[in-house]
C-alpha cells in the first residue's frame, strides 16, 4: 500500500498526425497538489483530461484510486464521480439554474432524491459565496460567481479528486481572485488537485509539487520553491523568465 | 359576390375545411417532431454508419418536391394497407415532415457547444442521460424559431392532401370554383385563411419562446 491516488504510465497521444503527449508517468499523492506547468500546446490539458479518460489516451494505463480506469471492462461513470473537474469555460449547464447545476450530478449520478441534492447543493454554494444566487441562472452570473459555481458542482459530488483546467485563464483579472481563494481553502481542506494554470503566484504558494511540461514530455518536476528558484532545465529558466 | 356573402357563406364555408386543415397539420406536425426527434439522437450520436444513412434519407427528402413525395407515399401505404385518404395523407405528411425536422433538430444539437457534454461526461452522467437531461432540453429551445417556420411549411403542404381527396380548406376551395366559377375571390378568400392559421401559429410559438427562453442568455 502506498499513499497514491493517481497513477499515468507511459502516456501517449496524437492528433492526427501531431504527437501531443510523448510517453508521460505522473503519480500523485493523496491531499497532494500538484500543478502542471508548461508552454501553450504542450499537452497539459491534455494530459489532465487522461487523468478521467475525457481524453483517451493511445498508449498508457491510467490508475486512480487503484482501479484501471484504461482497462477495457472499466466502469468510466462510476470513477468519474469520484474525479470532480473544473473547466476553462466553466461548461454550467445554461438551461438550469445554479443550484440545480449543483444538484443534478447527485441526482443523476449518486442517485439521490432531489430534496437532498438541493439541500446539498445550497450548502456547496454557501461554502463558495454564492448562497444568493442559487436561483439565477448561469447567464446571470459574473465569470468568476460561474467559476465557483462549477468549483461547487464538482464538489457536491464528494470527489476525491479535483482536476482543473486553466479554471482562471477566462476571468477577467479582477475576478481571478475570488476563484483563487476557494481553490486555495480546498488545498488547505487537504484535497487532491491536479491544477493546469498560468498563476504562477498561485501556482508558487499552493501547490506541493510543479510538474513542467514540454513537447508531451515531464521536463521537470521539483518543489515550488526550488522550481521558481533554481530550475534545473535551461527551458524551464526560460520560462519562468518570461513570467518574472 | 357580395362582400357580405364573401363573409357570410364563402369564410364560413371555407372555415369548416380549416378544422381539417388544422387536424392534419397537428397530427402531422406532433408525430413528426416526435420522430424527428429520435431521429436526430442516432444522427448526431449514432455510429458512422447510422449517421449516414439517416444523412441520405434527410437528402432524399429535401431533394423531392413534397407533391411528389406525398403522392409515392400515398400510393405505397396505400396499396400496403386499407387506410382512409385523411389517414394516409396525414401519415405522409407526417413522415416527409419527420425527415425536415429530424434537420431542425440535428442542426440545434450541434450547435450546443460541446463543452455542456462534456461536463456532464465529467461528474460520471451517461452519455444517453446526458442527452435526455442537457441537449435535449437546450436543443429543442434552440430550435424553437426554425420549427415555427416548419410548422408553417406544414399547414401549407397540407393543402396538397386535397388531391386525395381530404375535404381541407384547399379542397373545399376546389368545391366551390367547380361550382361558382370564381376563381379570383374564391382563391382570395382561402388564401386569407391560410395567412390567419400561420399568424396564429406564429403568435404562437413565440409565445413559447419567450416563456422557454433561459434568463441571462441572449
Amino acid at each position: 500500500m502506498n499513499n497514491e491516488i493517481i497513477k499515468l504510465t507511459n502516456i501517449y497521444k496524437s492528433y492526427g498526425k501531431t504527437a501531443v503527449l510523448n510517453g508521460i508517468n505522473l503519480s500523485v499523492n493523496h491531499s497532494e497538489v500538484v500543478v502542471l506547468l508548461g508552454p501553450s500546446g504542450t499537452g497539459k490539458s491534455t494530459l489532465l483530461r487522461c487523468i478521467n479518460l475525457l481524453t483517451v489516451p493511445d498508449k498508457g494505463s491510467v490508475w486512480v484510486n487503484g482501479t484501471e480506469l484504461t482497462a477495457r471492462k472499466a466502469d468510466i461513470n462510476a470513477a468519474r464521480q469520484h474525479i470532480g473537474m473544473v473547466f476553462q469555460e466553466f461548461n454550467l449547464f445554461h438551461h438550469l439554474r445554479v443550484v440545480d447545476n449543483v444538484a443534478i450530478g447527485q441526482i443523476e449520478v449518486l442517485g439521490k432524491s432531489r430534496k437532498e441534492a438541493l439541500e446539498r447543493a445550497k450548502a456547496e454554494l454557501a461554502k463558495v459565496g454564492l448562497a444568493d444566487k442559487a436561483d439565477l441562472y448561469p447567464g446571470q452570473l459574473s465569470g468568476g460567481q460561474k467559476q465557483r459555481a462549477a468549483i461547487a458542482r464538482a464538489l457536491a459530488m464528494d470527489p476525491d479528486i479535483m482536476l482543473f483546467d486553466e479554471p482562471t485563464s477566462a476571468l477577467d483579472p479582477e475576478l481571478i481572485g475570488e476563484v483563487l481563494s476557494v481553490m486555495k481553502q480546498l488545498a488547505n481542506e487537504k484535497m487532491t488537485m491536479v491544477i493546469v494554470t498560468h498563476e504562477m503566484h498561485f501556482a508558487r504558494e499552493v501547490a506541493d509539487r510543479i510538474v513542467f511540461l514540454e513537447g508531451g514530455c515531464v521536463v521537470e518536476e521539483s518543489a515550488p520553491e526550488k522550481f521558481f528558484t533554481a530550475p534545473q532545465t535551461d527551458r524551464a529558466k526560460k520560462f519562468i523568465n518570461i513570467f518574472s | 359576390m357580395s362582400i357580405t356573402r364573401f363573409f357570410t357563406y364563402l369564410m364560413p364555408y371555407l372555415a369548416s375545411g380549416m378544422l381539417v386543415t388544422i387536424e392534419v397539420s397537428a397530427i402531422a406536425i406532433l408525430s413528426g417532431a416526435v420522430a424527428g426527434v429520435l431521429l436526430a439522437i442516432p444522427r448526431v450520436y449514432g455510429s458512422r454508419i447510422v449517421r449516414n444513412i439517416l444523412m441520405v434519407f434527410g437528402i432524399f427528402f429535401k431533394s423531392i418536391p413534397n407533391i411528389v413525395l406525398l403522392l409515392i407515399l400515398y400510393f405505397i401505404i396505400a396499396g400496403a394497407i386499407d387506410m382512409s385518404p385523411f389517414g394516409a395523407g396525414t401519415f405522409s405528411l407526417a413522415i416527409i415532415s419527420a425527415f425536415y425536422q429530424l434537420e431542425i433538430f440535428r442542426g440545434a444539437l450541434q450547435s450546443i457547444d460541446d463543452g455542456q457534454m462534456l461536463a456532464a461526461r465529467a461528474m460520471g452522467i451517461s452519455k444517453k442521460r446526458a442527452i435526455l437531461k442537457i441537449m435535449l432540453p437546450q436543443a429543442i429551445r434552440r430550435s424553437l424559431p426554425a420549427w415555427a417556420n416548419e410548422m408553417s411549411i406544414v399547414v401549407k403542404s397540407s393543402s396538397l392532401v386535397y388531391v386525395l381527396g381530404v375535404p381541407e380548406m384547399h379542397r373545399l376551395a376546389e368545391y366551390e370554383n367547380a361550382r361558382i366559377h370564381e376563381p379570383f375571390i374564391i382563391y382570395i378568400a382561402v388564401a386569407l385563411m391560410y395567412f390567419i392559421l400561420v399568424s396564429a401559429i406564429n403568435v404562437l410559438i413565440s409565445y413559447f419562446e419567450k416563456r422557454l427562453q433561459i434568463p441571462g442568455l441572449s
